[in-house]
């Protein structure tokens, strides 16, 4: 774990898309690191034996059979879009010409 | 005759049935008592009278047609995190102003088949990410028992809803302690179910793997009502288990006792920072509990002292995934840009909560490149550690007895600008989410300032009957579920 216990908070806000103000990002600095201090207990535990093998996920046989249901109409998906146009959801441009 | 609103789901099948009240009469109780109080508990984010008095006219034209559904026309407040398809649901957020659902959440379903009335939308932390019901953006919550004091969160609007009869029984969820937390600092009882065994679909996720929606009431018997009705497999639920429910509230029996019961005190639980009074009052329970006929055993839980960390690396983990769905495309808030990232960035910036920017920015963290190992898979690690602690000790006890909360109800502001503070004062539930196990808050006593204090009880997978019978035998063997605020005293 990082030993200085601290993140580029503005770094993972751009990961994150969050955009922070800077006072935002000296708050937040100064609160996660300290949970980051708190959470450095880990480091404490005893992982030697090898009882933390583990298994998780689905596996394929699990997955159910791909059926074509009903679904939410178009209208009530159209209906919550902040922006909409054509019965299409509008949004700004993304691929420049 | 008690008055409607303050009866529980129990009283109101036979007030109902005898055919002296009706369900419209109790709403309009209910809407009375929400307008006196002019929002000093302020447990609702909306209310649609109009609706909800369609619904219970509904139940009540379909008892005259002899319908007898377990819940028919019985009110029920829903945590603002569910969807119920028409209403907004705003999990307390900016970011979803404006937002209607376009379906029910399976839970909302499964109370329509039982008669249920939806009543109303209750306030909640953001995401119900937090433990107050104060990082809240649409509205303050307060305690009860006292005004002045936090009813605890996420599901704080669902047990102050409760408590001051603004509701008759309210539908919670629970990620780290956000139903029992709540139903212990208001005096209600609230019931995580065992992972999967209440469908997660149509509630809003915060972290997938930890989430569980369950009641919150005035009565055990009303909470083994209400989850028998919520409860059961769901294909839309990936993580749903198809095991039979059982007929809960038909298993509880006042005749009976806690003969032959062994329950466990982990003693991780009863260690320092515990305040002597809610130590004092769950030592009294278990005393109760012996007295009852349960053989009390020590026990131990070794990594409980890991779990707050553990819980805060995974949730935080999930949450960061679960929310990148909340960039201003396709519901909510929108906030324009010249580009889609740029409009991401300001829409989650302007509509998001310090709260949820911190979990946001923590779980992409222990996700990122370089600390994923130290973080994210070193965590998940020590969660099977937990989950490996409750196995060993549920082949040797039936169930175990634990306080909920550190400390009864605090101030308002008291923990709001030291995070890790309020972290800490979820160690005495988180680890149950992590095991995946079930667990309940039942009331077992008031601080001397007046406010109530709540025993936990917590189970193996799927033995809801059992943590509810041990809840039934205790609160019908005690008074403190009898008690109301009076919603006076600030």
């Amino acid at each position: 774990m990082s030993e200085n216990h601290s993140m580029n908070v503005a770094y993972i806000a751009r990961l994150a898309s969050l955009e922070l103000s800077d006072q935002e990002k000296e708050l937040f600095q100064a609160q996660l690191d300290q949970v980051l201090a708190y959470v450095d207990q880990l480091n404490e535990v005893d992982l030697s034996e090898n009882i933390c093998q583990l298994n998780r996920g689905l596996s394929l046989s699990e997955l159910r059979d791909d059926v074509a249901k009903e679904s939410i109409s178009h209208e009530d998906v159209i209906q919550n879009a902040p922006a909409s146009a054509d019965g299409c959801i509008r949004v700004p441009k993304i691929i420049d010409q | 005759m008690k008055s409607l609103h303050t009866q529980t789901i129990e009283e109101l099948r036979s007030s109902l049935s005898e055919g002296a009240s009706s369900s419209v009469e109790l709403v309009e109780q209910l809407f009375d008592v929400i307008e006196q109080d002019a929002g000093r508990v302020g447990a609702y984010i909306s209310l649609n009278r109009e609706q909800i008095h369609r619904e219970a006219l509904q139940a009540d034209e379909q008892r005259a047609q002899h319908g007898s559904n377990s819940l028919l026309g019985i009110p029920i407040s829903i945590k603002d995190l569910i969807n119920v398809k028409g209403n907004p649901c705003t999990c307390s957020s900016e970011i979803l102003k404006g937002y209607i659902s376009p379906y029910d959440a399976t839970v909302i379903t499964k109370l329509r088949e039982a008669g249920a009335v939806m009543f109303g939308r209750v306030n909640m932390d953001e995401f119900a990410m937090g433990s107050s019901t104060e990082n809240a953006a649409l509205g303050t919550t307060s305690n009860p028992w006292h005004l002045d004091h936090v009813p605890g969160g996420s599901s704080g609007g669902s047990a102050a809803s409760v408590a001051a009869d603004h509701a008759i029984a309210s539908l919670g969820s629970d990620t780290g302690g956000s139903i029992r937390q709540p139903a212990a600092f208001c005096g209600c009882v609230g019931l995580k179910p065992t992972y999967g065994r209440v469908s997660r679909y149509g509630l809003t996720a915060f972290a997938s793997s930890l989430d569980q929606i369950g009641p919150i009431t005035k009565t055990v018997r009303d909470a083994a009502l209400l989850l028998e009705v919520i409860s059961g497999f769901d294909p839309k639920d990936a993580t749903s288990l198809d095991a039979p429910v059982p007929d809960y509230s038909a298993g509880l029996d006042q005749s009976k006792s806690l003969k032959g019961m062994k329950l466990g005190l982990p003693r991780e639980y009863f260690m320092n920072g515990i305040d002597p009074e809610v130590e004092q009052a769950v030592r009294a329970a278990v005393g109760k509990c012996r007295s009852l006929g349960a053989e009390i055993v020590d026990v131990s839980l070794p990594h409980t002292n890991y779990a707050i960390s553990v819980y805060y690396i995974i949730a935080t983990a999930e949450a960061s995934a679960n929310l990148a769905r909340f960039d201003g495309i396709r519901y909510g808030l929108r906030e324009e840009g010249a580009n889609p990232a740029e409009l991401y960035a300001k829409t989650r910036a302007a509509g998001l909560g310090p709260e949820a920017k911190r979990r946001i920015i923590l779980g992409t963290y222990v996700l990122s490149s370089g600390y994923y190992d130290a973080y994210y898979k070193r965590a998940q690690q020590v969660q099977e550690l937990i989950k490996e602690d409750f196995k060993k000790v549920f082949k040797k006890c039936d169930a175990l007895l634990a306080p909920v909360t550190p400390t009864p109800a605090y101030r308002r502001g008291e923990k709001t600008h030291d995070p890790l503070k309020m972290y800490l004062d979820d160690i005495l539930t988180t680890s149950v989410n992590l095991a995946g196990n079930c667990a309940l808050s039942v009331p077992c006593g008031f601080s001397e300032a007046g406010l109530p204090i709540g025993l936990q009880v917590i189970g193996d997978h799927l033995r809801e009957q059992t943590i509810l019978d041990i809840a039934y035998q205790y609160e019908q063997n005690t008074d403190w579920h009898l008690r109301k605020p009076e919603s006076s005293h600030e």
